[in-house]
């Protein structure tokens, strides 16, 4: 690994990994995100996703392996000011006003955009003189958002995000992060449980799992490359139909066989063969640990983004 | 100005649901020639989509003939396909309302209608094969 700075690519670990006094949450996570994506980080609970993000962001230490931004470390000078991070727990100074607190982020951050700050604020009707203690958990999420956004960071990673927020909030906010996406070409990376929240939303995706990443690459290029069969159970013993091709998972219910594969050649013209969408493949996924795992070209660390682009 | 409404469980991807409704706009004469499409920014904020979905559906519309992008000024409708034989004010638009109504009196329910219309024009139409571009234009 170089040490020069890479405007392709937003974010890169390489052979990453976290050890807690309980043993490793994070193990042998290699991958990279490239610049402008939304990258979706999904994964079930304790799976890694938020000590990924922490060390992502820097507030954890990796045990073994190294963590990049723009291919530079997190600790070279300036590199602060790229990446802004929202942890789950929206951790702001429960004393000071919503105005006192975006004051701190103008004083602290040297690209400090008020408009952009002021505007998440405004957009949720929250009075500059109340006091964060004072209000809800969607509100308290706004506020974190305003000083992440205000900071106009080339990475944007948020742990979380809308969990807390009412479905108007949650739009909103999200039109107000693809607006920002659209027009910075801000990076973000965002964890969620809530899979329906990122369909439509995310363009890469990292499936964390058992502290492992599972899939990584361009939502497109993963969903192309699997394909969801049917057809009648031959039973024991007789000739799979779905043999020759990498089977994520099968299930068998009744006399039907269903099968979510990566077809490798020709399909047996005795399966009925769909799309999954992007829901039904990852649940496929988290329902079959032994599943062979995916990255898209993009997705490995090292990629040279020249040839792709 | 158009609208978009992204419907995400419609199992329609996302820019063919773009795609489809700026069309019908311009079949329905609500784009005219030389409007701007809103901008990738504007579509997000109101929709929450992902800006590349946007981008990828007025790629298409462009290759298609009925959009024209101007850097930086936006994206702008090149050609209506608002057909004057379709009109609201249509000979056509008349025989089919006299038609629906005799439906309705001879009992079809609305369902009824729609499955008899989508037969029919299964059957007249032969879909899948010409590009939607000659779909529009190979009927007339």
């Amino acid at each position: 690994m170089n040490d020069t700075s890479d405007d392709r690519t937003a974010l890169e670990a390489v052979g990453l990994g976290k050890r807690y006094r309980r043993g490793w949450a994070l193990r042998d996570c290699t991958f990279r995100i490239p610049a402008g994506a939304v990258c979706g980080m999904v994964g079930p609970n304790g799976a890694g996703k938020s000590t990924l993000l922490g060390l992502a962001a820097q507030l954890l230490t990796p045990t073994e392996g190294t963590v990049t931004v723009f291919g530079r470390p997190l600790d070279a000078p300036g590199q602060r000011a790229r990446v802004a991070f929202v942890a789950q727990d929206k951790p702001l100074y429960q004393r000071f006003t919503v105005a006192e607190m975006l004051r701190l982020g103008r004083e602290l951050n040297p690209g400090w955009n008020q408009t952009a700050a002021q505007r998440i604020v405004d957009q949720g009707e929250l009075p500059g003189d109340a006091r964060l203690g004072s209000l809800s958990g969607g509100q308290r999420t706004r506020v974190a958002l305003a000083l992440a956004l205000g900071k106009q960071p080339d990475l944007l990673i948020l742990d979380e995000p809308m969990s807390d927020m009412d479905p108007l909030a949650r739009h909103q906010l999200m039109g107000t992060l693809m607006s920002e996406a659209a027009t910075n070409g801000t990076t973000l990376l965002m964890s969620s449980h809530i899979l329906a929240e990122l369909d439509g939303t995310i363009d890469h995706l990292l499936l964390v799992d058992a502290g492992r990443i599972r899939l990584a690459g361009e939502v497109d290029e993963i969903l192309a490359a699997h394909r969801l069969v049917s057809g009648a159970d031959p039973g024991e013993g007789a000739a799979d139909p779905t043999a020759g091709h990498t089977v994520v998972e099968t299930r068998r219910i009744g006399r039907q066989l269903t099968a979510l594969i990566r077809p490798e050649g020709e399909l047996s013209g005795a399966l009925e063969v769909s799309r999954p969408t992007l829901e039904e493949l990852l649940l496929s996924y988290l329902r079959s640990p032994q599943a062979p795992t995916l990255f898209t070209d993009s997705a490995r660390a090292g990629h040279d983004a020249a040839v792709a682009a | 100005m158009i609208e978009y409404r992204i419907d995400r469980r419609s199992g329609v991807a996302t820019y063919l649901q773009i795609v489809h409704q700026t069309k019908q706009a311009l079949r329905l004469g609500l784009l005219q020639p030389g409007d701007k499409l809103p901008t990738a920014r504007e579509v997000v904020e109101a929709t929450a989509i992902n800006p590349n979905t946007v981008l990828k559906a007025y790629r298409e519309l462009d290759r298609e003939g009925l959009v024209e992008p101007r850097p930086g000024l936006g994206t702008f409708v090149r050609r209506s396909l608002a057909r004057a034989e379709a009109g609201a004010d249509g000979p056509l638009r008349a025989e089919l309302v006299a038609w629906v109504d005799r439906a309705q009196r001879a009992g079809l329910e609305h369902e009824d209608v729609a499955a008899l219309v989508a037969s029919v024009l299964e059957q007249r139409f032969v879909t899948g094969v010409a590009a939607p571009k000659r779909e529009i234009e190979g009927n007339s």
